[in-house]
Protein backbone atom coordinates (compact mmCIF):
# COMPACT_ATOMS: atom_id res chain seq x y z
CA UNK A 1 0.00 0.00 0.00
CA UNK A 2 1.52 3.42 -1.25
CA UNK A 3 0.51 6.28 1.53
CA UNK A 4 2.05 9.65 1.52
CA UNK A 5 4.03 10.73 5.02
CA UNK A 6 1.92 12.87 7.15
CA UNK A 7 1.25 16.44 6.10
CA UNK A 8 -1.30 19.40 7.39
CA UNK A 9 -3.90 19.77 4.95
CA UNK A 10 -4.99 23.44 3.96
CA UNK A 11 -8.08 24.49 1.72
CA UNK A 12 -7.42 27.66 0.20
CA UNK A 13 -10.62 29.66 -0.71
CA UNK A 14 -9.13 32.47 -3.01
CA UNK A 15 -6.25 33.27 -4.73
CA UNK A 16 -5.40 35.60 -1.62
CA UNK A 17 -5.67 32.84 0.44
CA UNK A 18 -3.86 30.38 -1.20
CA UNK A 19 -0.98 32.93 -1.08
CA UNK A 20 -1.45 34.20 2.51
CA UNK A 21 -0.94 30.24 3.45
CA UNK A 22 2.01 29.86 1.67
CA UNK A 23 3.62 32.54 2.96
CA UNK A 24 2.35 31.36 6.48
CA UNK A 25 4.12 27.67 6.26
CA UNK A 26 7.00 28.58 4.30
CA UNK A 27 9.15 26.72 1.40
CA UNK A 28 7.97 23.02 2.96
CA UNK A 29 4.05 23.82 1.52
CA UNK A 30 2.78 22.71 -1.49
CA UNK A 31 0.08 23.67 -3.68
CA UNK A 32 -2.46 20.92 -4.33
CA UNK A 33 -4.33 21.65 -8.02
CA UNK A 34 -5.55 17.61 -9.63
CA UNK A 35 -2.96 16.06 -7.29
CA UNK A 36 -2.38 13.19 -10.12
CA UNK A 37 1.55 14.28 -10.11
CA UNK A 38 2.21 15.62 -7.06
CA UNK A 39 0.14 12.26 -4.87
CA UNK A 40 1.89 9.74 -6.88
CA UNK A 41 5.40 11.19 -6.01
CA UNK A 42 4.32 11.90 -2.24
CA UNK A 43 3.00 8.06 -2.12
CA UNK A 44 6.70 7.30 -3.35
CA UNK A 45 8.74 9.92 -1.01
CA UNK A 46 10.00 11.76 -3.70
CA UNK A 47 8.17 14.36 -2.40
CA UNK A 48 7.49 15.38 1.00
CA UNK A 49 5.89 18.50 1.95
CA UNK A 50 4.60 19.29 5.61
CA UNK A 51 1.36 21.35 4.16
CA UNK A 52 -0.86 20.52 1.08
CA UNK A 53 -2.60 23.49 0.33
CA UNK A 54 -5.45 22.84 -1.75
CA UNK A 55 -6.54 25.35 -4.36
CA UNK A 56 -9.58 23.13 -6.15
CA UNK A 57 -12.30 25.26 -4.85
CA UNK A 58 -10.67 28.57 -6.62
CA UNK A 59 -12.99 28.29 -9.85
CA UNK A 60 -11.94 31.68 -10.94
CA UNK A 61 -9.16 30.23 -11.87
CA UNK A 62 -10.86 27.84 -14.46
CA UNK A 63 -11.22 29.84 -17.63
CA UNK A 64 -10.43 29.63 -21.18
CA UNK A 65 -11.08 33.35 -23.31
CA UNK A 66 -9.71 35.36 -25.35
CA UNK A 67 -8.18 38.24 -24.04
CA UNK A 68 -7.30 40.99 -26.86
CA UNK A 69 -4.41 39.47 -29.02
CA UNK A 70 -3.94 36.60 -26.79
CA UNK A 71 -5.93 33.41 -25.86
CA UNK A 72 -5.98 33.16 -21.68
CA UNK A 73 -5.95 30.18 -20.15
CA UNK A 74 -6.36 29.85 -16.00
CA UNK A 75 -4.20 28.04 -14.00
CA UNK A 76 -6.70 25.66 -12.91
CA UNK A 77 -8.20 24.61 -15.88
CA UNK A 78 -8.51 21.03 -16.16
CA UNK A 79 -7.14 18.97 -19.16
CA UNK A 80 -10.90 17.72 -20.47
CA UNK A 81 -12.01 21.46 -20.47
CA UNK A 82 -8.81 22.14 -22.75
CA UNK A 83 -9.80 19.25 -25.09
CA UNK A 84 -13.50 20.69 -25.45
CA UNK A 85 -12.94 24.43 -25.75
CA UNK A 86 -13.66 25.25 -29.09
CA UNK A 87 -11.39 28.49 -28.75
CA UNK A 88 -8.52 26.85 -28.23
CA UNK A 89 -9.24 24.75 -31.30
CA UNK A 90 -10.27 27.47 -33.43
CA UNK A 91 -6.37 28.93 -32.79
CA UNK A 92 -4.08 26.18 -31.85
CA UNK A 93 -5.13 23.02 -32.60
CA UNK A 94 -1.96 22.08 -31.27
CA UNK A 95 -3.66 21.94 -27.99
CA UNK A 96 -6.42 19.41 -28.39
CA UNK A 97 -3.96 17.01 -30.18
CA UNK A 98 -1.68 17.19 -27.21
CA UNK A 99 -4.88 16.86 -25.11
CA UNK A 100 -5.95 13.89 -26.57
CA UNK A 101 -3.06 11.80 -25.81
CA UNK A 102 -2.32 13.25 -22.24
CA UNK A 103 -3.24 10.46 -19.95
CA UNK A 104 -6.87 9.06 -20.00
CA UNK A 105 -10.36 10.90 -19.55
CA UNK A 106 -10.67 9.94 -16.19
CA UNK A 107 -7.72 11.43 -14.95
CA UNK A 108 -7.96 14.75 -17.52
CA UNK A 109 -10.61 15.26 -15.41
CA UNK A 110 -9.07 16.11 -12.55
CA UNK A 111 -5.16 17.05 -14.05
CA UNK A 112 -4.59 21.06 -14.66
CA UNK A 113 -2.77 22.99 -17.55
CA UNK A 114 -0.89 25.38 -14.14
CA UNK A 115 -0.57 21.45 -12.27
CA UNK A 116 1.25 20.25 -15.40
CA UNK A 117 3.44 23.27 -15.88
CA UNK A 118 4.46 23.50 -12.43
CA UNK A 119 5.35 19.63 -11.84
CA UNK A 120 7.73 20.34 -14.72
CA UNK A 121 8.18 16.84 -15.44
CA UNK A 122 10.76 16.61 -18.30
CA UNK A 123 8.16 14.12 -19.78
CA UNK A 124 4.90 16.73 -20.11
CA UNK A 125 3.42 17.27 -23.25
CA UNK A 126 1.62 20.83 -22.18
CA UNK A 127 5.51 22.01 -21.72
CA UNK A 128 6.25 21.09 -24.68
CA UNK A 129 3.18 23.13 -26.05
CA UNK A 130 3.55 26.13 -24.55
CA UNK A 131 7.59 26.38 -25.49
CA UNK A 132 6.53 25.79 -29.06
CA UNK A 133 3.92 28.89 -29.08
CA UNK A 134 5.86 31.05 -26.96
CA UNK A 135 3.68 31.39 -24.20
CA UNK A 136 3.74 33.57 -21.29
CA UNK A 137 3.21 32.08 -17.70
CA UNK A 138 1.73 34.55 -15.17
CA UNK A 139 2.98 34.23 -11.74
CA UNK A 140 1.05 36.27 -8.70
CA UNK A 141 2.59 36.73 -5.43
CA UNK A 142 1.01 38.94 -2.93
CA UNK A 143 3.83 41.59 -3.91
CA UNK A 144 2.00 41.52 -7.68
CA UNK A 145 1.66 39.33 -11.16
CA UNK A 146 4.78 39.13 -13.28
CA UNK A 147 5.17 36.82 -16.52
CA UNK A 148 7.78 34.31 -17.58
CA UNK A 149 8.14 33.40 -20.81
CA UNK A 150 7.75 29.88 -21.20
CA UNK A 151 11.01 29.01 -22.24
CA UNK A 152 12.31 30.39 -19.33
CA UNK A 153 9.68 28.92 -17.01
CA UNK A 154 11.20 25.38 -16.59
CA UNK A 155 14.87 26.18 -14.40
CA UNK A 156 15.66 22.18 -14.67
CA UNK A 157 13.85 18.67 -14.14
CA UNK A 158 10.68 19.23 -11.42
CA UNK A 159 12.12 22.77 -11.25
CA UNK A 160 10.42 25.85 -12.20
CA UNK A 161 10.98 30.23 -12.11
CA UNK A 162 7.56 29.88 -9.53
CA UNK A 163 9.07 30.84 -6.01
CA UNK A 164 8.07 29.33 -2.74
CA UNK A 165 5.32 32.22 -2.02
CA UNK A 166 3.60 32.09 -5.66
CA UNK A 167 1.33 30.54 -7.31
CA UNK A 168 0.44 30.35 -10.90
CA UNK A 169 -2.37 32.11 -12.22
CA UNK A 170 -2.44 32.09 -16.29
CA UNK A 171 -1.20 31.09 -19.06
CA UNK A 172 -1.47 33.58 -22.49
CA UNK A 173 -0.88 32.41 -25.35
CA UNK A 174 -0.09 35.10 -28.74
CA UNK A 175 -3.12 34.65 -31.08
CA UNK A 176 -1.31 34.16 -34.66
CA UNK A 177 -4.50 34.68 -37.35
CA UNK A 178 -3.49 32.07 -39.83
CA UNK A 179 -1.41 29.99 -37.81
CA UNK A 180 -1.55 25.82 -38.12
CA UNK A 181 -0.04 24.08 -35.32
CA UNK A 182 0.19 20.04 -34.55
CA UNK A 183 1.24 17.43 -32.21
CA UNK A 184 2.70 13.89 -32.51
CA UNK A 185 3.65 11.84 -30.11
CA UNK A 186 4.82 8.25 -29.57
CA UNK A 187 3.44 6.38 -26.22
CA UNK A 188 3.95 2.97 -25.50
CA UNK A 189 0.92 2.57 -24.29
CA UNK A 190 -2.48 4.62 -24.40
CA UNK A 191 -2.23 6.82 -21.50
CA UNK A 192 1.64 6.84 -20.89
CA UNK A 193 4.03 9.50 -20.75
CA UNK A 194 6.02 10.55 -24.10
CA UNK A 195 8.73 8.31 -25.41
CA UNK A 196 8.78 11.52 -27.45
CA UNK A 197 6.62 13.67 -28.88
CA UNK A 198 6.89 17.36 -30.93
CA UNK A 199 4.45 20.18 -31.56
CA UNK A 200 4.91 23.51 -33.33
CA UNK A 201 2.99 26.08 -35.38
CA UNK A 202 3.79 27.77 -38.51
CA UNK A 203 2.37 31.00 -40.10
CA UNK A 204 2.98 31.18 -43.65
CA UNK A 205 2.85 34.70 -45.57
CA UNK A 206 2.74 33.56 -49.21
CA UNK A 207 4.26 30.24 -49.56
CA UNK A 208 6.90 31.09 -47.06
CA UNK A 209 7.38 30.09 -43.19
CA UNK A 210 7.77 33.56 -41.68
CA UNK A 211 6.49 32.45 -38.71
CA UNK A 212 7.47 28.95 -36.42
CA UNK A 213 7.77 27.74 -32.85
CA UNK A 214 8.68 24.02 -32.10
CA UNK A 215 8.80 22.28 -28.84
CA UNK A 216 9.94 19.06 -28.22
CA UNK A 217 8.96 17.01 -24.74
CA UNK A 218 10.60 13.66 -23.09
CA UNK A 219 13.76 13.69 -25.42
CA UNK A 220 16.18 16.21 -23.46
CA UNK A 221 15.46 19.96 -25.54
CA UNK A 222 16.87 22.09 -23.58
CA UNK A 223 13.86 24.34 -22.20
CA UNK A 224 11.47 21.97 -24.67
CA UNK A 225 12.34 23.90 -27.67
CA UNK A 226 13.99 23.52 -30.78
CA UNK A 227 15.59 27.70 -31.38
CA UNK A 228 18.30 26.59 -34.16
CA UNK A 229 15.32 24.41 -36.03
CA UNK A 230 12.97 27.57 -36.13
CA UNK A 231 15.98 29.92 -37.39
CA UNK A 232 17.10 27.83 -39.93
CA UNK A 233 12.73 27.04 -41.15
CA UNK A 234 12.17 30.65 -41.07
CA UNK A 235 11.99 32.32 -44.12
CA UNK A 236 12.32 29.25 -46.45
CA UNK A 237 9.54 27.93 -48.44
CA UNK A 238 8.36 24.62 -46.27
CA UNK A 239 9.29 21.91 -48.69
CA UNK A 240 9.70 18.35 -48.03
CA UNK A 241 13.94 19.00 -47.85
CA UNK A 242 13.36 22.04 -45.69
CA UNK A 243 11.01 20.70 -43.42
CA UNK A 244 13.98 17.53 -42.88
CA UNK A 245 16.65 19.45 -42.24
CA UNK A 246 14.29 21.82 -39.66
CA UNK A 247 13.63 18.05 -38.62
CA UNK A 248 16.93 17.12 -37.92
CA UNK A 249 18.24 20.02 -36.60
CA UNK A 250 15.54 19.26 -33.80
CA UNK A 251 16.35 15.96 -33.30
CA UNK A 252 20.48 17.33 -32.96
CA UNK A 253 19.56 19.75 -30.49
CA UNK A 254 18.25 17.09 -28.34
CA UNK A 255 19.96 15.02 -25.12
CA UNK A 256 17.51 12.45 -24.79
CA UNK A 257 18.61 9.88 -21.92
CA UNK A 258 18.43 6.24 -22.22
CA UNK A 259 15.42 4.83 -20.32
CA UNK A 260 12.71 1.98 -19.52
CA UNK A 261 11.04 4.00 -22.47
CA UNK A 262 13.60 3.33 -25.16
CA UNK A 263 17.47 4.14 -25.61
CA UNK A 264 18.74 7.14 -26.78
CA UNK A 265 19.62 6.77 -30.22
CA UNK A 266 15.72 5.27 -30.68
CA UNK A 267 14.43 8.40 -28.73
CA UNK A 268 16.47 10.98 -31.07
CA UNK A 269 15.25 9.46 -33.98
CA UNK A 270 11.69 9.73 -32.87
CA UNK A 271 12.76 13.69 -31.67
CA UNK A 272 13.03 13.98 -35.77
CA UNK A 273 10.53 12.21 -37.15
CA UNK A 274 7.79 13.42 -35.18
CA UNK A 275 9.08 17.28 -35.32
CA UNK A 276 8.92 16.53 -39.50
CA UNK A 277 5.56 15.30 -38.81
CA UNK A 278 4.04 18.09 -37.05
CA UNK A 279 5.23 20.55 -39.29
CA UNK A 280 4.10 18.91 -42.50
CA UNK A 281 0.54 19.13 -40.58
CA UNK A 282 0.90 22.22 -38.87
CA UNK A 283 1.86 23.82 -42.93
CA UNK A 284 -1.36 21.62 -44.32
CA UNK A 285 -2.94 23.14 -41.50
CA UNK A 286 -1.92 26.11 -41.98
CA UNK A 287 -2.55 25.96 -46.34
CA UNK A 288 -6.51 25.32 -45.88
CA UNK A 289 -6.89 27.60 -43.08
CA UNK A 290 -8.73 23.87 -41.22
CA UNK A 291 -6.87 24.49 -38.00
CA UNK A 292 -9.99 21.95 -36.67
CA UNK A 293 -9.65 18.33 -38.21
CA UNK A 294 -8.60 18.84 -41.30
CA UNK A 295 -5.37 17.07 -42.89
CA UNK B 1 -9.21 16.26 10.48
CA UNK B 2 -12.67 15.72 10.15
CA UNK B 3 -14.60 15.41 6.70
CA UNK B 4 -18.19 15.83 5.71
CA UNK B 5 -19.45 14.56 2.44
CA UNK B 6 -22.45 12.97 0.87
CA UNK B 7 -21.75 9.40 -0.51
CA UNK B 8 -24.36 7.44 -2.47
CA UNK B 9 -26.93 10.31 -1.05
CA UNK B 10 -26.10 9.93 2.60
CA UNK B 11 -24.35 12.61 4.24
CA UNK B 12 -21.15 11.35 6.11
CA UNK B 13 -18.64 12.35 8.78
CA UNK B 14 -15.68 10.99 9.83
CA UNK B 15 -12.34 11.90 11.66
CA UNK B 16 -9.38 11.25 9.19
CA UNK B 17 -5.73 11.69 8.79
CA UNK B 18 -4.99 14.24 5.96
CA UNK B 19 -3.14 11.58 3.99
CA UNK B 20 -5.98 9.28 3.86
CA UNK B 21 -6.89 8.37 0.45
CA UNK B 22 -10.10 8.76 -0.96
CA UNK B 23 -10.12 4.89 -2.25
CA UNK B 24 -9.25 3.60 0.98
CA UNK B 25 -11.84 6.16 3.04
CA UNK B 26 -14.97 4.62 1.15
CA UNK B 27 -13.78 1.26 1.68
CA UNK B 28 -12.31 0.90 5.01
CA UNK B 29 -14.12 3.73 7.00
CA UNK B 30 -17.19 3.63 4.99
CA UNK B 31 -17.25 -0.80 4.96
CA UNK B 32 -18.18 0.35 1.16
CA UNK B 33 -15.58 -2.18 -0.66
CA UNK B 34 -17.56 -2.42 -3.96
CA UNK B 35 -14.76 0.20 -5.05
CA UNK B 36 -11.99 -1.78 -5.65
CA UNK B 37 -8.37 -0.96 -4.86
CA UNK B 38 -5.71 -1.66 -7.37
CA UNK B 39 -2.77 -0.76 -8.85
CA UNK B 40 -1.94 2.62 -6.59
CA UNK B 41 -0.83 4.49 -9.25
CA UNK B 42 -4.12 6.03 -11.73
CA UNK B 43 -3.50 3.46 -14.32
CA UNK B 44 -5.86 0.80 -14.05
CA UNK B 45 -9.13 2.50 -12.58
CA UNK B 46 -10.42 -0.10 -10.93
CA UNK B 47 -10.88 2.94 -7.88
CA UNK B 48 -13.19 4.98 -10.06
CA UNK B 49 -16.30 6.48 -8.41
CA UNK B 50 -17.55 10.02 -9.11
CA UNK B 51 -16.83 13.52 -7.84
CA UNK B 52 -19.58 15.89 -7.75
CA UNK B 53 -20.97 14.23 -11.52
CA UNK B 54 -17.48 13.04 -12.17
CA UNK B 55 -15.37 10.20 -12.52
CA UNK B 56 -12.02 10.07 -10.61
CA UNK B 57 -9.22 7.82 -9.68
CA UNK B 58 -10.15 7.24 -5.80
CA UNK B 59 -6.36 6.07 -5.61
CA UNK B 60 -5.06 9.37 -6.16
CA UNK B 61 -7.59 11.87 -4.71
CA UNK B 62 -7.32 12.57 -0.83
CA UNK B 63 -10.23 12.01 1.24
CA UNK B 64 -9.82 15.67 2.51
CA UNK B 65 -10.25 17.01 -0.95
CA UNK B 66 -14.03 15.25 -0.81
CA UNK B 67 -14.56 17.19 2.43
CA UNK B 68 -17.69 18.92 1.24
CA UNK B 69 -18.11 17.26 -2.58
CA UNK B 70 -20.71 14.71 -3.42
CA UNK B 71 -19.34 11.13 -3.85
CA UNK B 72 -20.97 8.44 -5.60
CA UNK B 73 -19.79 4.90 -5.93
CA UNK B 74 -20.86 1.12 -7.17
CA UNK B 75 -23.14 0.95 -5.02
CA UNK B 76 -25.72 3.62 -6.01
CA UNK B 77 -25.78 2.12 -9.50
CA UNK B 78 -28.35 -0.18 -7.84
CA UNK B 79 -31.76 0.79 -6.67
CA UNK B 80 -34.34 -1.30 -5.04
CA UNK B 81 -32.79 -4.76 -6.30
CA UNK B 82 -33.36 -3.07 -9.84
CA UNK B 83 -29.92 -3.05 -12.04
CA UNK B 84 -28.36 -0.15 -13.55
CA UNK B 85 -28.76 -0.78 -17.92
CA UNK B 86 -25.03 -0.80 -17.29
CA UNK B 87 -24.62 -3.63 -15.19
CA UNK B 88 -27.38 -5.92 -16.72
CA UNK B 89 -25.23 -5.45 -19.74
CA UNK B 90 -22.17 -6.59 -18.37
CA UNK B 91 -24.45 -9.47 -16.86
CA UNK B 92 -25.34 -10.44 -20.48
CA UNK B 93 -22.40 -9.82 -22.28
CA UNK B 94 -20.20 -11.17 -19.94
CA UNK B 95 -18.36 -8.16 -19.76
CA UNK B 96 -16.42 -9.74 -16.58
CA UNK B 97 -14.74 -12.75 -15.90
CA UNK B 98 -12.61 -12.23 -12.64
CA UNK B 99 -14.76 -8.82 -11.53
CA UNK B 100 -11.65 -6.91 -10.18
CA UNK B 101 -11.97 -4.30 -12.34
CA UNK B 102 -15.78 -3.83 -13.12
CA UNK B 103 -16.36 -1.29 -10.57
CA UNK B 104 -14.51 1.16 -12.29
CA UNK B 105 -15.67 -0.25 -16.06
CA UNK B 106 -19.14 0.23 -14.59
CA UNK B 107 -18.93 3.74 -13.16
CA UNK B 108 -16.67 5.05 -16.54
CA UNK B 109 -19.55 3.48 -18.35
CA UNK B 110 -22.25 5.09 -16.46
CA UNK B 111 -20.85 8.44 -16.73
CA UNK B 112 -20.34 7.97 -20.82
CA UNK B 113 -23.89 7.33 -21.34
CA UNK B 114 -24.98 9.98 -19.33
CA UNK B 115 -22.79 12.21 -21.59
CA UNK B 116 -23.29 10.35 -24.82
CA UNK B 117 -26.55 8.12 -24.77
CA UNK B 118 -25.32 6.56 -28.37
CA UNK B 119 -21.37 6.17 -28.13
CA UNK B 120 -19.77 4.54 -31.27
CA UNK B 121 -17.49 1.33 -30.53
CA UNK B 122 -14.36 3.73 -30.86
CA UNK B 123 -15.96 6.14 -28.11
CA UNK B 124 -16.46 3.16 -25.83
CA UNK B 125 -12.55 2.28 -26.23
CA UNK B 126 -11.60 5.57 -25.81
CA UNK B 127 -13.52 6.44 -22.62
CA UNK B 128 -12.19 3.67 -20.58
CA UNK B 129 -8.67 3.51 -21.85
CA UNK B 130 -7.49 4.56 -18.87
CA UNK B 131 -9.29 1.33 -17.45
CA UNK B 132 -7.52 -1.85 -17.56
CA UNK B 133 -9.27 -5.22 -17.54
CA UNK B 134 -6.87 -8.80 -17.99
CA UNK B 135 -9.48 -11.46 -18.49
CA UNK B 136 -11.85 -10.21 -21.24
CA UNK B 137 -9.59 -8.50 -23.86
CA UNK B 138 -12.14 -5.28 -23.68
CA UNK B 139 -14.39 -6.51 -26.33
CA UNK B 140 -16.99 -8.44 -23.87
CA UNK B 141 -16.95 -4.87 -21.97
CA UNK B 142 -17.39 -2.44 -25.31
CA UNK B 143 -20.43 -4.91 -26.28
CA UNK B 144 -21.65 -4.50 -22.32
CA UNK B 145 -21.74 -0.83 -22.92
CA UNK B 146 -23.26 -1.02 -26.01
CA UNK B 147 -25.66 -2.92 -25.03
CA UNK B 148 -26.59 -0.67 -22.22
CA UNK B 149 -26.79 2.01 -24.36
CA UNK B 150 -29.19 0.18 -26.73
CA UNK B 151 -31.57 -0.91 -23.51
CA UNK B 152 -31.36 2.66 -21.88
CA UNK B 153 -34.47 1.57 -19.44
CA UNK B 154 -32.95 -2.21 -19.42
CA UNK B 155 -34.16 -5.37 -20.75
CA UNK B 156 -36.76 -6.15 -17.52
CA UNK B 157 -38.59 -2.55 -18.50
CA UNK B 158 -38.37 -3.72 -22.27
CA UNK B 159 -40.22 -7.21 -21.76
CA UNK B 160 -43.03 -5.62 -19.74
CA UNK B 161 -43.88 -3.00 -22.37
CA UNK B 162 -43.78 -5.92 -25.20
Amino acid sequence: MQTPAPFEYERATSVEDALALLERHGPDARLLAGGHSLLPMMKLRLARPEVLIDINDLAGLSYIRVDGDHLAIGAMTRHADVLASPVLGEHYSVFHDAERVIADPIVRNRGTVGGSLCQADPSEDLSAVAAALRAEIVIRSTNGSRSVPAREFHTGPYETAVGPAEIVEEIRVPIRPGAGSAYQKVERRAGDWAVAAAGCYVVLEGDTVSEVGIGLTAVGAPHFCAPDAEEWLRGQQPTDGAIATAAQLAADGCEPQSDQRGPADYKRHLAGELTRRALHRAVARARTGSNGQGA
Amino acid sequence: MQVTMTVNGDEVTRDIEPRLLLVHFVRDHLGLTGTHWGCDTSNCGTCVLWMDGEPVKSCTVLAAMADGRDIRTVESLEVDGKLDPVQEGFLREHGLQCGFCTPGMLMTARWLLDRNPDPSEHEIRETICGQICRCTGYENIVRAIRWAADHPAGAEAEEMSA
